[in-house]
């Protein structure tokens, strides 16, 4: 079966008055039908700009170079005459401030069916029964009611579940959610992943998760993804990913989040410095600087993603890749 | 991370220098290229109408008998020929410069001043005391102007002071206005509330934090006023309620040159174009400082 | 932490008016941010505020420090009633009670340079102090936060979040406060920084032994500084415990969901968790339910829950719970 997502070395590049800032750095992943993905990222890893540019959503100042294949069809560079016909159809995505992502001044109703009529040439009337019905599956209340209603009268959650909803309808084969829950409260939090994993699940949509939050992480995805200034660093199986980390980043990732179920030590482990300067990236690995198990090799020579076998690869078999000289962590 | 155990006082030499908002600011207007000519523009007529001393000899009074109305002849050193009356133009259109820039410049910093201060104030204080002070203004503002000065003028007799203070009473409402609009959002910002929570004086809270924070779009206003203020200035002086004889400004000359248009065009052109290019330059700057000093600065 | 507590805050309310519009015939709303909270603070302790959007735990942190109009209740610090002073004598308190923000960026004027930013406090209330002394004091606070000091002459926007926090940090620090209130201050952080400015804030208060109130909506990150824990829901308390007592034994529904709702980066432990999922979304502020604000969630609801608001009811030693059927 062909992969849903063929991503292959992807750049993306903005100009800038400071000059050329490279945000992605020769991403490559793939995404198999029915399977979620989790890409983990802090700012500046790339994590966001990598799917606007799969999107085709990027600034007009964002040029993106390398191929991305939806379905088997390069879709990068693909006028937007195109482009629409998959957005919003066969690929969605959801952003993290719904309130930024609706229209206000338009009614939920107009939203939701604006995306059967144009995708599916279905009725208003048609188009509103399945809108409807589709509210009432992402649990909204007196869906029927409150579908006349703008997003303003929607509380945070509701309107997250409005866009999870407005992106399911038409039953897309690949579900984008650039940190959809990041702005929620923490119970709403729960609510709505669970909605999204349920929905999926049934539909065998694909999804992809960008999150900073690894909890969110561990407890939805399939395989991971590490980004860091653009790259990916570390791929896997989430448990491998979690119980054997590879990448120093990862591992400080992981060591560095206070836990409900650790010991409450005096201190926390950290990562010492600071997050990249994508302007300023020297020849080497770009965490050399922050890295505890650094070498003079990873200074100079930047490492390349490879595939791990041996101890540190998972039984769960292939796609377990990192970028670091270390030969084990 | 790192230690409390190194805490000596670094000299001054070893500290980095900073790279503030102001000196970006400068940077990019730098890179606006009618904003720099226009500058360049601005300061060369303003050094002629200085040092016109310097460039002719002639005195703005003087008057030459046989040379009444005659064209511009460089050969006899009226450059901008003379006028109905036998003066050189060149020289009192230096003149006239002299008096509309420091009008427009003076008149322009009492309104700054005046107009800072009231709306930091109100808009700060908020509440009825606001509301009293905007009120001031509001009534201040339906003071139709020409009347206005046309009393004073009345009252006091013409003289240049009269003009600062007329054009400088009425420009301080606009300043009050956007200065107070500024101020009330800037209350909200988190910094401030920071300073208020760490114990600062309100009357320091509002010179130390709103005030340089509103300077952005206050500079912006300043470079647009004074092309306002000259102009208003020349329309004062148009109209023979301005300057008196035989000191003179742009707007003197050309309502002088006006009267002569048909027959010493010259008379009309020079004065004309130096107002008009003077305005141009302070626009152009004036939209180039708004560029530069772009909100998403801060 | 025995002897008499640092700052004593009972039956607090913050109450904003809506305004009505007779226009429409609308009476004016009473929003109640903020419903008779009492709880003691001891000296060098930490108080942990958690609770999702529109519980009032920012408002009521800003409370406390009297930032804000409209407080009802009293506050007393050291002894004293803050509502009986006057404004330039709460002004003087100020010295000892100090506030971090949330957005770092924000919260520092973006014209001043970082030294300036920081002996602002120096100035305002040791203005004895010469211009030298001043700064070298400035440069050993910088060094203190893990910043560098000749990075004194820079301004805001040349440093990064976290070094940004450091800096609010560093300002709050300077004269010694006995109490900083932390408005969610890791929240808009990056996780790896995260980290540094929470044992960055645990090392200062092994260092001066300030008190600290913690408000945030981590439960993770609060667990790892708080010594106790309150928690909110609308305005009102649901529970109050030492730290450990919290989060082993949760008794209100709200913290149970709460702490259950908490994300563990552990494939195996998360998908294994008994999940307690609230049904619902949060009621508007503006109109609470009758008696308990949390029963159109809480799964234990009855009748009663709507008739009766539930009083704290003290369980073991410091553990305090709002609810009538906290025993089930």
């Amino acid at each position: 079966m062909d992969a849903v997502l063929e991503i292959a070395d992807l750049q993306v590049r903005f100009a800038t008055p400071e000059g050329e800032v490279a945000a992605v750095n020769g991403v490559g992943l793939t995404v198999e039908p029915g399977e979620t993905v989790g890409i983990v990222g802090e700012s500046g890893s790339g994590k966001s700009q990598v799917f606007l540019a799969v999107m085709g959503l990027l600034a007009s100042n964002g040029k993106a170079a390398g191929s991305v294949k939806f379905q088997g069809e390069e879709i990068l560079g693909r006028p937007a005459s195109a482009l629409n016909q998959i957005r919003g159809a066969r690929m969605s995505m959801i952003f993290q401030d719904p309130m930024t992502s609706l229209n206000p001044y338009l009614t939920i109703e107009r939203q939701l069916t604006e995306v059967l009529v144009t995708h599916r040439a279905m009725s208003r009337g048609a188009a509103r029964t399945a809108a409807v019905d589709m509210l009432e599956r992402v649990q909204i209340p007196e869906a029927d009611r409150r579908i006349g209603h703008y997003p303003f009268e929607f509380s945070g959650g509701m309107r997250q579940r409005a866009m999870v909803a407005m992106a399911l309808l038409c039953q897309p084969e690949l579900l984008i959610a650039d940190e959809p829950t990041t702005a929620l409260d923490v119970t709403v939090q729960a609510q709505i992943l669970a909605l999204m994993a349920e929905l999926t699940r049934s539909a065998r949509t694909a999804l992809v998760l960008i999150t900073h939050d690894l909890g969110v992480v561990a407890g939805l995805c399939d395989r991971v993804l590490v980004m860091y200034a653009g790259r990916v660093v570390e791929t896997g199986a989430v448990r491998d990913i979690f119980h054997r980390p590879q990448h120093p980043y990862t591992a400080g990732l992981l060591a560095s989040m206070p836990r409900l179920d650790s010991d409450v030590a005096t201190h926390l482990q950290t990562i010492p410095g600071q997050p990249p300067n994508l302007q300023r990236l020297g020849p080497g690995c770009a965490f050399a600087e922050r890295c505890p198990r650094v070498m003079d090799r990873c200074r100079v020579e930047r490492p390349l993603l490879r595939t791990i076998s041996g101890p540190g690869a998972g039984q769960d078999g292939e796609g377990r890749m990192k970028a670091c000289h270390l030969e084990e962590l | 991370m790192a230690d409390a155990a190194q805490t000596i006082a670094v000299p001054p030499s070893e500290e980095f220098k900073g790279r503030s908002l102001w000196s970006d600011a400068w940077r990019r207007l730098l890179r606006n290229r009618a904003a720099v000519v226009s500058a360049v523009l601005l300061a060369s007529i303003t050094l002629a109408c200085v040092l016109v001393p310097l460039l002719s000899p002639i005195a703005y009074d003087d008057v030459f008998w046989d040379s009444v109305s005659a064209p511009p002849d460089f050969a006899s050193g009226h450059y901008f020929g003379t006028d109905d009356s036998g003066r050189d133009l060149f020289v009192r259109t230096m003149y006239g410069g002299r008096v509309s820039l420091t009008v427009g410049l003076v008149a322009t910093l009492v309104s700054l001043v005046i107009g800072v201060t009231w709306g930091a104030v109100a808009g700060f204080l908020g509440g009825r005391i606001d509301g009293a002070m905007m009120r001031f203004v509001d009534i201040l503002y339906s003071v139709p102007f020409i009347f206005f000065v046309i009393m004073l003028t009345v009252v006091f007799g013409r003289h240049i002071v009269l003009i600062y203070i007329a054009i400088g009473a009425v420009s301080w409402l606009d300043m009050a206005r956007i200065v107070r609009g500024q101020t009330m959002s800037l209350k909200r910002r988190e910094f401030v509330e920071a300073a208020r929570a760490g114990g600062v004086r309100q009357s320091r809270v509002i010179l130390r934090h709103i005030i340089p924070n509103c300077l952005g779009p206050v500079i912006v206003y300043v470079t647009l006023t004074v092309p306002n203020v000259i102009l208003l200035e020349s329309f004062l002086s148009f109209l023979g309620l301005g300057v008196q004889e035989p000191s003179t400004s742009w707007g003197v000359l050309i309502s002088d040159g006006a009267r002569i248009m048909e027959t010493s065009p010259w008379a009309l052109c020079f004065p004309a174009a130096f107002l008009a290019v003077t305005l141009a330059c302070f626009n152009f700057i004036g939209d180039g400082l708004r560029d530069a000093l772009d909100p998403k600065d801060r | 932490m025995k002897g008499p507590p640092l700052l004593s805050v009972r039956d607090l309310s913050v109450h904003f008016h809506m305004a009505g519009s007779w226009l429409w015939r609308q009476p004016g709303a009473l929003l109640k941010a903020v419903d008779e909270v009492s709880f003691d603070l001891a000296p060098g302790e930490t108080l942990g505020l958690v609770g999702e959007s529109g519980c009032g735990k920012s408002t009521l942190g800003r409370a406390v420090l009297r930032l804000l109009p409209n407080i009802q209740g009293r506050v007393v610090w050291l002894g004293e009633d803050l509502a009986k002073l006057d404004e330039e004598a709460m002004r003087r308190k100020r010295r000892e009670m100090q506030i971090v923000f949330q957005d770092p960026l924000a919260a520092l004027d973006p014209r001043m340079t970082v030294g300036e930013i920081i002996a602002e406090p120096l100035r305002t209330f040791r203005p004895d102090m010469s211009a030298a002394e001043s700064k070298a004091k400035v440069q050993a606070m910088m060094a203190g936060v893990g910043l560098l000091p000749q990075q004194i002459n820079r301004y805001p926007h040349e440093f990064s979040g976290g070094q940004c926090q450091r800096i609010g940090i560093a300002r709050a620090m300077i004269n010694e406060p006995k109490l900083v209130v932390c408005d969610e201050p890791v929240s808009a952080l990056d996780v790896s920084i995260q980290a540094q400015i929470v044992n960055l804030l645990m090392d200062l208060q092994r260092q001066y032994g300030m008190s600290m109130i913690f408000i945030s909506h981590n439960l993770s990150v609060v667990r790892h500084v708080a010594h106790r824990i309150m928690v909110l829901y609308l305005g009102r308390v649901a529970e109050i415990a030492d730290r450990d007592q919290l989060y082993r034994n949760p008794r209100h529904p709200y913290t149970q969901a709460l702490i259950s709702a908490v994300p563990i980066p552990d494939p195996d432990l998360e998908r294994a968790k008994a999940r307690l999922i609230l049904k619902g979304d949060l009621p508007s502020p503006l109109h609470p339910p009758s008696g308990c604000a949390f029963r159109t969630r809480c799964p234990k609801a009855t009748s009663l829950c709507a008739e009766r608001r539930p009083e704290l009811t003290p369980l073991e030693l410091g553990h305090r719970v709002a609810c009538h059927h906290w025993d089930e």
